[in-house]
């Protein structure tokens, strides 16, 4: 069901990644300003651009799933978050060192785009807990697909604000001028950035169908071992199907 | 602030693409962990499903 087509997107997430890194390194010039340690740009912001799509297309997910109540949407939605999270945690720690390498800090907080990013990662942080604390399926499902709504909205309306603010060093990327990159850096970032998406689509295909498979084999179980096994499953942030 | 020279930029950008690989390659051992216990659920349904079998037969031959 979820494992359709996963060979042939693997192959060609595989194909970007690997197109994407030699570009970066033996195409995209270096930068005039930053020099060589401009190259961690093709890596941070495509991550930081798919967590957030990510955590929308959870949004996106969880209405689906208030909507028809079919608990695979939920599903989806969980696992969108899952793998944002850990997307948004190579965008915050790779954000980290340029900024160390290019700024001479760790981390500033007079800046509005890292703040912000931080804020919506702390806001997700929170969804699994959410989710843990919650013991009745149904209503762990409501809540969190409620909870994915919600923030999915943040997501954009947080990303305009930090447009509206006055930068004062992170660059902005996503402009009507495109960033003024020249067109082999140009190049560069869109491959690095459809890896980077094909590479997310990958990984939550492959964790849906895994989920799905282990949910499957748990009810055929109960199902075989009769009143042997227990009738509700143990408590979990997971959704249960 | 002036550009790094290479060798320092150099660890900087291994750094972050080395954080990157190893978010990927965590993920990929969690995964296997799971589908190894996606494999021992499917061990035990196989072994129900025989012994079920095997109890169906031995009361065929007692009523035979």
């Amino acid at each position: 069901m979820f494992g359709r087509g996963l060979k042939t997107l693997s192959l060609v997430t595989v194909a970007l990644m690997v197109g994407a890194f030699a570009l970066v390194f033996f195409y995209a010039p270096n930068d005039a300003d930053q020099g060589f340690v401009q190259k961690i740009f093709y890596l941070h912001v495509p991550l930081a651009i798919v967590a957030l799509c990510g955590f929308v297309a959870a949004g996106i997910y969880g209405i689906r799933h208030l909507r028809t109540g079919d608990r695979l949407h939920d599903l989806r939605s969980y696992v969108a978050i899952h793998l944002s999270l850990i997307l948004a945690v190579g965008a915050l720690v790779s954000g980290s060192i340029w900024a160390r390498g290019s700024w001479g800090v760790w981390w500033t907080w007079d800046e509005p785009t890292l703040v912000s990013f931080l804020i919506v990662f702390l806001l997700y942080a929170c969804y699994q807990p959410l989710r843990f604390s919650i013991e009745d399926p149904e209503r762990q499902a409501r809540y969190a697909s409620v909870f994915a709504i919600t923030a999915g909205a943040f997501v954009p309306l947080n990303f305009l604000a930090v447009r509206l603010a006055d930068s004062l060093v992170h660059p902005r990327v996503l402009s009507t001028t495109g960033g003024a990159m020249p067109g082999e850096m140009r190049l560069t970032f869109l491959v690095s950035l459809a890896g980077m998406a094909c590479l997310y689509v990958t990984l939550w295909k492959y964790e849906l169908a895994s989920k799905h498979a282990t949910f499957r084999l748990r009810a055929l179980k109960r199902k075989l071992a009769d009143e042997d096994w227990p009738s509700a499953p143990r408590r979990s942030a997971a959704p249960q199907l | 602030m002036p550009a790094l020279p290479l060798d320092e930029a150099g660890k900087y950008v291994a750094a972050a693409y080395l954080v990157f690989l190893a978010l990927i390659l965590i993920y990929v051992a969690i995964m296997a962990g799971r589908l190894s216990r996606i494999e021992r659920d499917l061990e035990e349904v196989t072994e129900l499903l025989e012994r079920r079998q095997a109890a169906g037969d031995e009361r065929e031959t007692v009523r035979s």
